[in-house]
């Protein structure tokens, strides 16, 4: 019987790999739902009460006491803070009042409480052996000599990309590395794409997406490497590397990242390279864990079985070619 | 003086020649980012992903005139087969190539008007063009907009799946391609089947 191409089971393979391949857009497992709080002293909780009262949600309520009446009042949304996220972050055991002034607790608000000194990192982390694997002074050494300290010496602060609030650790996590992605870029985003944090230091204004318009797949490398990873300074003692570097002096060379010695292993991935994710005969499989990237992950069994067998096919036609000429 | 066929149409030679300068194109730039080296750069990343990327898709360009043209000119004929008895003549054909062609013997299935391809050939064309050069456009199309590409195959790597299809697929591509040009070596005279790809006439 014979057989048309168009019905062979090479096409069937090449079909079925295809809708394999093309099917319905699915999306990654969803993150892992989020930490849950851990038991915090009920004590600190109850004192924050009253601060969370107001600030937890977007409306409050204050007795008037000129009027002798109750009001409902908006927040202002700068000013609310989520106790949710408040007791999943880093400082969740701290009483509103261990940063803030205790005179908050009265209403309305003296005005002059707005002058009060926040403390930043090194006021509290300088030389304290407990957070010693954290670097806190290289970070501070680091982030003197970055772009952001050069231009904004005076009010740059840890806080500005650390939120009190908010901010935990996540580069230092077992979190899906997507994760660590979306976090750490939102801190970044949230000056340069939004003008209003960034208008507390700047009249610029910066368009991510034209500024980026040179790099190929520009989506997918938003999705799967941090900011930092190009605008900023490795140092080998930092998980995190806080010298963000002048616009000009980014990394722009692909290929420091698609090759087998990818900066991303000494950035994104140093982390999980630090816990020995298992390696399956792929050059950086702890990249592979989430992406492919040309160049950087490689697999040795596949590579060496087609050199090997290119090697013998070589060896082959020589032997050939030459029973040809010689016989 | 050789018997002569014209066999090869000048579609067909135009299709070859273009298909032959694509592959090559991608494969030097597929070795360079695959291998991809800051200090030993075989070509510059940024211009082996800009030839890559046009190479592929002129090739797959290439294959979809070459597919219409192929079943409209008749080609079509030439790939197909019958699995009767087919492991025997792709036996006495292999057993040509390994020993018969060293004492002299006539072709088990010489090439005529009516048979293009020995038995070997036809299987070896008939997996390159209709499942091998599929598999890697559709692969490289995924490759070239990753965002269609299915997040998880298997709680794989979408993106990492498709690109081991694709080197797979790449890799067996070229040992062909290597393999290809040596058996054109193998005409009356070694430069003869080169020549009948530019001119159309099959000399035996």
């Amino acid at each position: 019987m014979s057989i048309p191409i168009a019905s062979s089971k090479g096409c069937f393979l090449a079909l079925s790999i295809f809708f394999i391949i093309f099917s319905a857009h699915s999306q990654t497992t969803s993150p892992e739902e989020a930490q849950e709080i851990k038991e915090i002293e009920q004590e600190v909780i109850d004192d924050n009460g009253i601060c969370f009262n107001c600030h937890g949600g977007k409306k409050y309520t204050y007795f008037n006491t000129w009027d002798e009446r109750d009001v409902n009042a908006l927040m202002n949304p700068y000013y609310v803070i989520d106790s949710l996220v408040y007791y999943d972050a880093n400082h969740k055991t701290f009483r509103c009042s261990d940063c803030h002034s205790p005179d908050y607790e009265t209403f309305p608000h003296d005005g002059e409480l707005r002058m009060e000194w926040i403390s930043t990192c090194m006021d509290c982390h300088e030389g304290d052996d407990d957070y010693k694997k954290y670097h806190f002074e290289t970070i501070q050494e680091e982030f003197a000599k970055s772009a952001h300290s050069d231009k904004y010496d005076d009010v740059f602060t840890c806080w500005m990309c650390h939120d009190a609030h908010s901010y935990k650790l996540n580069a230092r996590s077992e979190l899906p590395i997507e994760d660590v992605i979306v976090y750490d870029n939102a801190i970044c985003l949230g000056c340069h794409v939004g003008a209003d944090r960034l208008s507390l230091l700047s009249d610029k204004e910066f368009d991510i997406l034209e500024d980026h318009e040179w790099l190929p797949n520009q989506r997918l490398h938003f999705q799967n490497v941090r900011c930092i990873e190009c605008h900023s300074e490795l140092n080998d003692s930092l998980l995190v590397a806080h010298k963000i570097l002048p616009k000009d002096d980014a990394v722009k060379k692909c290929v420091e990242c698609h090759t087998t010695n990818s900066l991303l292993t000494a950035s994104l991935y140093k982390f999980r390279l630090m816990n020995k994710y298992k390696p399956y005969g792929f050059s950086n499989p702890e990249i592979l864990e989430v992406a492919y990237v040309i160049g950087a992950t490689r697999n040795y069994f596949l590579d060496t079985i087609s050199i090997v067998v290119f090697l013998i096919i070589m060896v082959g036609i020589l032997i050939h070619a030459s029973l040809r000429i010689f016989l | 003086m050789a018997d002569k066929i014209y066999l090869y149409p000048l579609w067909l030679r135009i299709w070859h020649i273009f298909n032959a300068l694509l592959y090559l194109l991608l494969i030097l730039s597929g070795i360079s980012l695959h291998f991809s080296d800051p200090e030993y750069p075989l070509i510059d990343f940024k211009t082996a992903v800009t030839m890559h990327d046009v190479s592929g898709i002129l090739l797959a360009l290439n294959y979809a005139i070459f597919v219409v043209l192929n079943v409209n000119l008749g080609n079509t004929r030439y790939y197909t087969f019958s699995w009767k008895g087919w492991p025997k003549r792709l036996l006495a054909q292999a057993k040509y190539y390994t020993v018969g062609v060293f004492k002299g013997e006539e072709p088990p299935f010489p090439i005529s008007e009516k048979r293009k391809f020995n038995p070997l050939q036809k299987f070896s064309y008939i997996m390159v063009m209709y499942f091998f050069t599929p598999m890697v456009i559709i692969t490289g199309i995924g490759l070239l907009f990753p965002g269609i590409v299915v997040n998880q195959i298997f709680e794989t790597n979408g993106l990492y799946l498709t690109n081991i299809f694709h080197l797979i697929t790449a890799y067996v591509v070229t040992m062909f391609l290597i393999i290809h040009v040596y058996f054109s070596t193998m005409g009356p005279k070694p430069t003869s089947y080169f020549k009948s790809m530019i001119n159309g006439w099959h000399e035996s």
